[in-house]
C-alpha cells in the first residue's frame, strides 16, 4: 500500500491535492457532489477585508487549453468570511484549511492575517500578492521582491500559522522573488498564479473580458507551472504548493517531481466539479505503476 | 447536478443559422423551464451552457443561434453522437408566482424555454399570453408549435413580414388590453406580469413596460453551478451567480 500523506510546515495532509483558491468557494456546492474530507486540504475563496463585488461582466473568455477569468476578487469580505463561511466550511471538511488572503495595502494584508489566525480551522494562510486582475493605484506587490517581503514580513509578525506567499508568474526572475520571501520568514511559496492574457472578439473589435486582460490558466500553463516550481525549488529550502493547470494523477505526480510538496487543483474544478475526488481516487494506482511508495520520495527529483 | 451522458437523436436548422437539438439522456432531475445544462464539446476547454427548451421522460429539446465556436461544433454533431453535460443547472422559473393571465415574452433562440413554461401553465388551467419576437417571417420558429399548445399567440417581427411589426414590446403594448379583456381581468387588477427570455436589451425593454415578473439572465459563465464567480450579477440584493441564483430572476431584484 503505497502513501499518499504528505507534510505541510509540520502539519501532516492525508494527501497533497487541495483545490485552489477562487475555484472552488466556500466548498458549498462541491460539499454537494462528494465528501470534502477526501481533500489534502482546501484554499478557500480569496478574502479582503471588505466585501468586494468584483470587476464588470464579462468575466470569463476560453481560451484553447484553459480560460481566463477577470473575476476581480468577489468576496464577502473579511468578517463575514471568518464568522460565517469558515465555521460552515469546517462543518463539512475537518482538514486544516488554506486561508487565502488579499489585499491592497500592507495594513489590509496585516488586518486579514490577524483574523484567519484567530479562526481555529485554518491552518495555514496562503498571501496573494499576485491577483493580475485587480489595479488599485497600479500597485502590483508581487512583481517586486522588496514589496513582497514587506508583506511577508508584515503578515508573519500578525500570525503563528505557517504563511505561504502566493508568487505571480507574470515578472523575469521568479526564482529571485521566491528567496525574498523565504528570507523574510515565509514558511512557503504556492505557484503559480494566473498568467496575464487577453483575448479580443475580432467581429466587435474588443476585448472579450470587460476589464480587458485576465488571469489565464488551465493546462495551457502546466509547462510554465512545473518550471517555475523546479526553479523556484532549486533556490529556496521552504516547502512548495505547486498549481498551474493540473488536471490529472499523472500531473500531480510531475509537478511534485518539480519540486511541490503539496499541490492545488484550479481550472479543472470548473470544468469538471469531481476532478479533486477523481485524482485523489487515481493518485495511489499511479504511485503503485510507478513504483513510488511515499512523494517525499519523489519531490524535486527531477 | 450530475454530469450526465447524452445521446443526439435530432439536430437540424429550423430557420436560417437556428437549430434544435433533441438529445437523450437523464432529465429526472430536471425542475422545470428556465434551467440549463453545461455541456462539454471536444476540443473546447470551458463547457457551454444551453438552456432547456422542453423536456420528457428521458429526452429533451434544445434551440440555439449559431454565435462562436461552441455553438458551431453543436451544429455539426450527428445523430448518435454522444457528449457530456451538467444537468440540470440554475433555478428554472418559479412558477408558483406567476398569476392567472401573465405574458410569457421570448426573442430568438433564446426564447424557447417559455415554450414549457406556456404548457405548464396551460396545464395548471391558467392562460399565458405568449409573444415572440424576430427580425423576419423567414426566422420565425416554434409558431405551429406554440399553436397547438392552444395558448394565445402573437408573434412580432422587426420588418413587419408577419403579425406585429416592431419588437416584441410593441407587440405587448398593442395586445395587452385586448388580452386583459379576454381574460376578464377587472380594472385594478390590470398588471402586466412578464416572463422573458431573450437578449438583455429586449428583457430591459419589457420591463420598462411591465409590472413585475421574471427574466433569464443569460449570461457569459465558466463552471455553471456556482463556484468561479465569473457570471455574477449585481442585483438589489447584493451580488448574485446567475448560473446558481439564477438564471431567472424576479424583476424586482433586477438593477438593468
Amino acid at each position: 500500500m503505497v502513501d499518499t500523506s504528505v507534510e505541510l510546515c509540520g502539519i501532516r495532509l492525508d494527501n497533497p491535492v487541495i483545490p485552489a483558491s477562487g475555484t472552488f468557494g466556500f466548498g458549498r456546492e462541491f460539499a454537494e457532489l462528494y465528501d470534502l474530507n477526501l481533500l489534502g486540504s482546501i484554499a478557500f475563496k480569496g478574502t479582503t477585508a471588505d466585501p468586494r463585488n468584483g470587476n464588470e461582466t464579462p468575466r470569463i473568455a476560453d481560451c484553447s487549453a484553459g480560460m481566463l477569468n477577470s473575476v476581480g476578487l468577489q468576496n464577502p469580505g473579511l468578517e463575514a468570511v471568518a464568522a460565517e463561511e469558515i465555521p460552515a466550511l469546517a462543518e463539512k471538511c475537518g482538514k486544516p484549511l488554506i486561508a487565502n488572503i488579499s489585499g491592497f495595502s500592507v495594513e489590509e494584508f496585516v488586518r486579514c492575517a490577524e483574523v484567519m489566525d484567530r479562526c481555529e480551522p485554518v491552518g495555514f494562510l496562503e498571501v496573494n500578492v499576485s491577483c493580475p486582475n485587480v489595479h488599485a493605484g497600479g500597485r502590483n506587490f508581487g512583481t517586486s521582491a522588496e514589496e513582497t517581503a514587506l508583506i511577508t514580513r508584515a503578515v508573519k509578525k500578525v500570525t503563528k500559522k505557517p504563511v505561504f506567499i502566493k508568487l505571480t508568474p507574470n515578472v523575469t526572475d521568479i526564482a529571485s522573488i521566491a528567496k525574498a520571501c523565504e528570507q523574510a520568514g515565509a514558511d512557503g511559496i504556492s505557484l503559480i498564479n494566473t498568467l496575464l492574457g487577453m483575448r479580443i472578439d475580432i467581429k466587435r473589435r474588443k476585448a472579450v473580458l470587460a476589464n480587458r486582460m485576465g488571469g489565464y490558466s488551465g493546462p495551457g500553463i502546466f509547462p510554465v507551472a512545473v518550471r517555475c516550481v523546479a526553479q523556484v525549488h532549486d533556490a529556496v529550502r521552504i516547502p512548495i504548493m505547486g498549481m498551474g493547470g493540473i488536471s490529472s494523477a499523472e500531473d500531480v505526480i510531475e509537478m511534485i517531481m518539480a519540486g511541490a510538496t503539496a499541490v492545488q487543483i484550479g481550472a479543472a474544478n470548473l470544468v469538471d466539479p469531481w476532478a479533486c475526488k477523481k485524482i485523489i481516487e487515481e493518485l495511489p494506482i499511479l504511485m503503485e505503476r510507478l513504483g513510488i511508495n511515499s512523494l517525499s520520495e519523489i519531490c524535486g527529483i527531477a | 447536478m450530475n454530469d450526465n451522458k447524452y445521446k443526439v437523436v435530432r439536430n437540424e436548422m429550423i430557420a436560417p443559422g437556428t437549430y434544435l437539438m433533441t438529445i437523450s439522456g437523464d432529465t429526472s432531475e430536471i425542475k422545470g423551464p428556465g434551467q440549463f445544462i453545461n455541456i462539454k464539446l471536444d476540443g473546447l476547454y470551458l463547457r457551454r451552457p444551453m438552456s432547456i427548451c422542453s423536456y420528457g421522460d428521458d429526452e429533451m429539446t434544445m434551440i440555439y443561434k449559431i454565435v462562436g465556436k461552441g455553438t458551431k461544433a453543436m451544429s455539426r454533431m450527428q445523430p448518435g453522437e454522444e457528449f457530456d453535460a451538467l444537468s440540470p443547472l440554475g433555478n428554472g422559473f418559479m412558477i408558483d408566482e406567476i398569476p392567472e393571465c401573465a405574458f410569457l415574452i421570448g426573442g430568438g433562440a433564446g426564447a424557447m424555454p417559455i415554450y414549457t413554461l406556456a404548457q405548464i401553465l396551460r396545464d395548471a388551467g391558467k392562460k399565458p399570453h405568449v409573444i415572440i419576437g424576430f427580425n423576419k417571417e423567414k426566422e420565425i420558429f416554434f409558431a405551429d408549435e406554440f399553436k397547438e399548445l392552444g395558448v394565445d399567440l402573437t408573434i412580432a417581427t422587426m420588418d413587419g413580414s408577419s403579425g406585429v411589426k416592431g419588437t416584441v414590446v410593441d407587440a405587448l403594448l398593442e395586445v395587452r388590453e385586448t388580452a386583459m379583456d379576454k381574460n376578464g381581468l377587472k380594472t385594478e387588477n390590470r398588471q402586466i406580469y412578464a416572463c422573458v427570455c431573450g437578449p438583455e436589451p429586449m428583457m430591459k425593454a419589457v420591463a420598462e413596460h411591465s409590472d413585475a415578473g421574471q427574466y433569464d439572465l443569460g449570461a457569459r459563465m465558466a463552471c455553471g453551478f456556482g463556484a468561479c464567480m465569473g457570471c455574477t450579477v449585481i442585483t438589489k440584493n447584493g451580488p448574485k451567480r446567475v448560473c446558481k441564483d439564477g438564471p431567472i430572476f424576479r424583476q424586482e431584484e433586477i438593477i438593468w
